[in-house]
């Protein structure tokens, strides 16, 4: 059937397919020609593979993700559940300050369930945020890794506010509200992970 | 208007002339004299004492050679940073003495945005490019964005060139190692895995200069292994780039610095931007490397949209960032 494509990165595109009668999303990296082959099939088979463990992972520790259905490794796709909710970023400006507080809460407390799991997202921001039956769902792991150090925890959530200031700056408190429901759920010092943050912004340059 | 441009940020000391023909830039003359040590890397302090032997003499070649007089000239503009501090020092030093004994004023500039401004100048369609600036100690991804030019992508370790040069060094190669690991690799045929390290837009270069040593010790081709460094490393930076195209939504790339001299690293930047739909663009290799022209025709814009230094403010930065210059000259 045809396919439509809803989204074009930079490194893969994202369809819309049906896959045994269900609706469905599919991540695709694409093949780069600009590279060897041989680096081309490593890092798409690669990522690919790592993307999709990191899901499973967060997912058996209680993070919401979309249910991944298949990966196929040498064409570097992921198919995976069709959430049919709405990006935290749409919604975020638009609700209720009792309501953002309480969402806000919600995905600081998903952020801490994976760090405390030393999953590293890469790129937390409200855009790869998914509301669907009032469960955040986390999409976008291709930038991730498994870390445990502090410093790139810090970074992680260094990256959400950073968005949240940008898209969101009128209720930059939001990540206030990020930081209380982390502080809540997280399993070590939370502190620790937070001043991280204030470090990070202070060095000017942030890596 | 006519700026003389003095460059003196690590081994190269250059004088540059330009003028501004209805905002473009036209090159008068351009002459570069690279400092290469006998062996081993760049030492600073004997890299400024090469730069303050021939200063003299370049200005004089540069005058010459765009037959225009001294009295013609309006502004004169030098690297500010980042850089050598000797060096740095050294050019700093001949602006003061140029602007004072001709009574110019004098602006000193960002290096950096030098390379991306010299495209801007340069090349026809070039007007809001994403740069990848690749050189020696620079490896960075630079777009302008909001009244800034800023750093979306950079090295976490080495720059490109350096982890070249230090490869090089390995096998016995003279500075600057780049053009040499390019011709051997021509026939590289084997490609031997190494370490492909992006995070997010930044990169990093350490693991796999490690990695490539390694491969020579054990006595791996070193055909092949110039080969895996190039499509590797180059693979990577492409990479970067592309996804700052992507994240900044532009258009347009431009390569700059050393190491864009590469054909391959250009080749590979291009097929990325015809596969997006973007225009690629190159300057010519003496507007690529560090050079006099580019530091001129950056100090003619700041000038022109209204910046003064006094000779108090001229002193140098050796780590003046891209994204602390206010780009005045740019809407």
């Amino acid at each position: 059937m045809a396919k439509t494509i809803l989204y074009r990165g930079a490194e893969a595109e994202i369809r819309l397919a049906k896959h045994m009668n269900h609706q469905v999303v599919q991540k695709k990296r694409i093949k780069k020609t600009y590279r060897i082959k041989n680096i081309d099939d490593k890092l798409i088979s690669y990522r690919t593979r790592e993307e999709a463990k990191l899901m499973t992972e967060a997912r058996l520790y209680g993070v919401s993700i979309p249910i991944i259905y298949d990966v196929d490794l040498s064409n570097g796709v992921i198919t995976m559940e069709y959430l049919k909710g709405k990006r935290i970023k749409d919604i975020l400006n638009k609700i209720s300050e009792k309501e953002r507080k309480r969402i806000c809460n919600k995905i600081g407390e998903s952020i801490a369930r994976f760090h405390n799991n030393n999953i590293i997202h890469g790129d937390i921001t409200t855009s790869n945020m998914i509301l669907m039956d009032d469960r955040i769902h986390f999409i976008d792991f291709g930038l991730g890794e498994k870390n445990s150090e502090i410093e790139s925890k810090g970074v992680d959530l260094h990256v959400l506010m950073e968005a949240i200031e940008s898209t969101h700056s009128k209720y930059s408190n939001c990540f206030k509200y990020v930081l209380d429901g982390y502080r809540k759920e997280y399993k070590g010092n939370p502190e620790h992970v937070i001043n991280k943050i204030d470090e990070i912004v202070k060095r000017g340059r942030y890596r | 208007m006519i700026s003389l441009g003095v460059e003196g940020t690590a081994h190269t000391i250059s004088i540059g002339i330009v003028e501004d023909i209805r905002g473009k830039c036209n090159v008068l003359s351009n002459i570069i004299k690279i400092y290469r040590p006998e062996k081993g890397g760049i030492h600073p302090r004997e890299a400024a004492n090469h730069h303050a032997n021939y200063v003299a003499d370049l200005i004089k070649e540069s005058i010459e050679k765009s037959g225009i007089n001294f009295r013609d000239i309006d502004i004169i503009s030098f690297s500010k940073g980042p850089g050598l501090g000797p060096c740095l020092r050294t050019a700093a030093t001949a602006a003061r003495a140029l602007s004072l004994s001709l009574d110019k004023p004098i602006i000193g500039v960002n290096h950096c945005v030098a390379h991306l401004e010299i495209g801007r100048g340069t090349l026809y369609g070039c007007k809001d490019p994403v740069l990848l600036y690749t050189s020696g100690a620079n490896t960075q991804v630079i777009a302008f964005a909001e009244g800034k030019y800023r750093v979306f992508g950079e090295t976490l370790d080495i720059g490109i060139g350096n982890c070249l040069d230090k490869f090089g060094r390995t096998l016995g190669l003279d500075f600057p190692c780049g053009p040499k690991i390019e011709e051997l690799a021509k026939n590289g045929k084997q490609y031997l895995d190494l370490p492909y390290s992006i995070k997010g837009m930044d990169i990093a270069f350490s693991g796999l200069l490690t990695a490539a040593e390694q491969y020579y010790k054990n006595g791996k081709k070193v055909e092949d292994i110039c080969y895996s460094i190039q499509e590797t490393t180059f693979a990577a930076l492409t990479e970067i780039t592309e996804r700052a195209m992507a994240h900044t939504d532009k258009y347009e790339v431009l390569l700059g610095g050393g190491v864009a001299a590469n054909k391959r690293l250009q080749d590979m930047v291009s097929t990325m931007a015809r596969e997006r739909g973007a225009h690629f663009f190159a300057p010519s290799k003496d507007l690529c490397i560090d050079n006099g022209a580019m530091i001129a025709w950056l100090g003619l814009l700041m000038y022109k949209s209204g910046i003064r230094m006094n000779i108090e403010e001229t002193g140098i930065d050796q780590y003046f960032r891209t994204d602390m210059v206010d780009v005045s000259w740019r809407g």
